[in-house]
Order: C-alpha cells, then sequence, then structure tokens
C-alpha cells in the first residue's frame, strides 16, 4: 500500500498486470482461481502481479464467505488523471485520444 | 449471496469497491462525509442530512447552485430531496452503512435501494477510506457510479468524489474551490 504515484505507474508498467486489471474491469470481484484461469501463468506467478497491483491501491480484496475477491480499484488512476491532465489540455487531450481510436479502427 | 465455486461461472457481481488514502485523522474524514459544511464543497456537492443512529433517516438536499446547473442543462424540476436512505449502522468515525436510493430521475428512483458502505481504519499519519456500494439491481446507478457517464454530465461517480475529497482534505480546495 502507498500513497504515492510512483507504484502505481510501476504497477501499470507490465502487460500482465495491466491485463489482470482489464480482466476486472470486464467482470469486477473475481477469485484468484478465476484470475489465474485467464492467464498461462502459475497461481504464485499471478499472485506475485496481484500484490504489485494491491500494494498500488489498483485492487482491493475482500472477503465474501470463504472467498477472497479481487476488485479493481480505479481511484489511484483518478488521481493520476486529475493530477497530469488539468482542465486546460483535457479537451485537447481527449480529441487526440478519439482521433487515435479513429484512426485505428478504421486500419 | 449465493454458494457457488469456483469452476461455475458465478454470477456478475454488482458491488463496487473503492479506495483512497488521505493525509488526515479518521474524524475529519467522518466529518468531510457526514457534515454538510463539508459535504458542498466536493464531488457531486449535495448537503447532506443525516440522523446518524440505527433506524436514522438520510436524505441528500441539491444547493441553489446544483439546481441551477440542472436546469441549465436541461433538468428542471429536480426535487427537493436527490438522495435518501436509512442509517443502518453507525460507529464514528470508522464505519458508517446506509441504504441509498437516488431519486434525481425516474429511472434511477425505481430502482430502489442500494447499500453503501463507508470503513474509515487510521493508519498512522494517514488513513484508508473505502466506499462499497452494493448495486444489485440497480444498472442505472452502477453506470452512473462507475464514472463511464462522465462525458454525458453525470459526474465522475465514486472515484471522481474520492479524488476530490483528498484534494479538499489534503490542500483546503478542491474542484469546487
Amino acid at each position: 500500500m502507498t500513497t504515492d504515484e510512483d507504484g502505481v505507474f510501476k504497477a501499470l508498467a507490465d502487460p500482465t498486470r495491466r491485463f489482470l486489471l482489464d480482466l476486472l474491469f470486464a467482470r469486477d470481484g473475481r477469485t484468484l482461481t478465476e484470475l489465474e484461469s485467464g492467464l498461462e501463468m502459475t497461481r504464485f506467478g499471478v499472485m506475485k502481479h496481484l500484490r504489485v497491483l494491491a500494494d498500488a491501491g489498483l485492487v482491493v480484496t475482500r472477503r465474501s464467505g470463504r472467498e477472497k475477491l479481487h476488485f479493481l480499484n480505479p481511484v489511484p488512476i483518478r488521481l493520476v488523471h486529475d493530477r497530469w491532465i488539468d482542465k486546460y489540455t483535457e479537451r485537447q487531450v481527449s480529441a487526440l485520444a478519439d482521433l487515435k481510436r479513429d484512426l485505428e479502427t478504421e486500419a | 449471496m449465493t454458494t457457488t465455486t469456483d469452476d461455475i461461472a458465478p454470477a456478475m457481481t454488482t458491488t463496487q469497491v473503492h479506495r483512497v488514502y488521505i493525509k488526515a485523522d479518521a474524524q475529519k474524514i467522518w466529518d468531510a462525509i457526514t457534515q454538510p459544511e463539508w459535504t458542498v464543497r466536493y464531488g457531486y456537492t449535495g448537503v447532506v442530512d443525516y440522523d446518524l443512529r440505527p433506524g436514522g433517516r438520510f436524505a441528500v438536499h441539491p444547493t441553489d447552485e446544483f439546481r441551477a446547473g440542472a436546469e441549465a442543462s436541461g433538468h428542471p424540476g429536480l426535487p427537493d430531496t436527490i438522495i435518501d436512505g436509512e442509517v443502518l449502522e453507525c460507529e464514528p468515525p470508522h464505519r458508517l452503512v446506509t441504504t441509498w436510493r437516488m431519486l434525481m430521475d425516474a429511472g434511477t428512483a425505481g430502482e430502489g435501494f442500494t447499500r453503501l458502505t463507508y470503513e474509515i481504519k487510521q493508519l498512522g499519519g494517514f488513513c484508508s477510506l473505502t466506499v462499497v456500494h452494493e448495486l444489485e439491481g440497480a444498472p442505472k446507478l452502477y453506470e452512473i457510479l462507475s464514472g463511464s457517464l462522465e462525458d454525458h454530465g453525470a459526474g465522475g461517480g465514486h472515484s471522481w468524489v474520492l479524488s476530490d475529497l483528498k484534494s479538499l482534505l489534503e490542500t483546503g480546495s478542491g474542484l469546487a474551490g
């Protein structure tokens, strides 16, 4: 667990960890077993990545009966967004993001 | 909650979990959630009215600015109570559980009551604030609170509110100034 941005950027700088966040974005509140089945990786490897995500605050776990469920916590990404993208640049940035998406879906 | 094994695909979760770390003590965060002089300064800027005991009523009223903004964006006739519910558990300054219903339009009002939990944990010089919103049977509310309708003027949901609350408590000013 950390309160600074370094942990967030470090956690996001890995394709497996981004994939885990994508899995949780598609369907939140999953068990380790469910997350593991989406990856060609050992259970230990997945646990290690989940630990980095949890340390960065991007994943929060909660108990539900006997299960430990993993939830995507978007707040740290929101904080980075609010810190780095101020109201004057937001419009231009989103216009560029739209352009990129349009160009890439046409290709 | 149904009891299924991991092998059977469980029903899609309808719970949202949001957590933020704030450099403030638990009492200050508790006040920022439960006192109207604080809640008008961040996020959706509602005027909260809590009867802080189990069974007590809970309501949020719009400020004049909020009402004017809603009218300007083509939503006149905002009700005097935009969110209501009942206090289920109250352990200041660490835990608050309420039912929670949004009355701003017929669609969300018709989805009825959801369940919202605030958990505040002191961790040395700062606290974690965890917001758990159980949104079973409330897909419209789920969408609004996930922030996915932000570009349509619905605000950024819980992550936006918590980011703003953190700014307000740590720097003395939020997005509302």
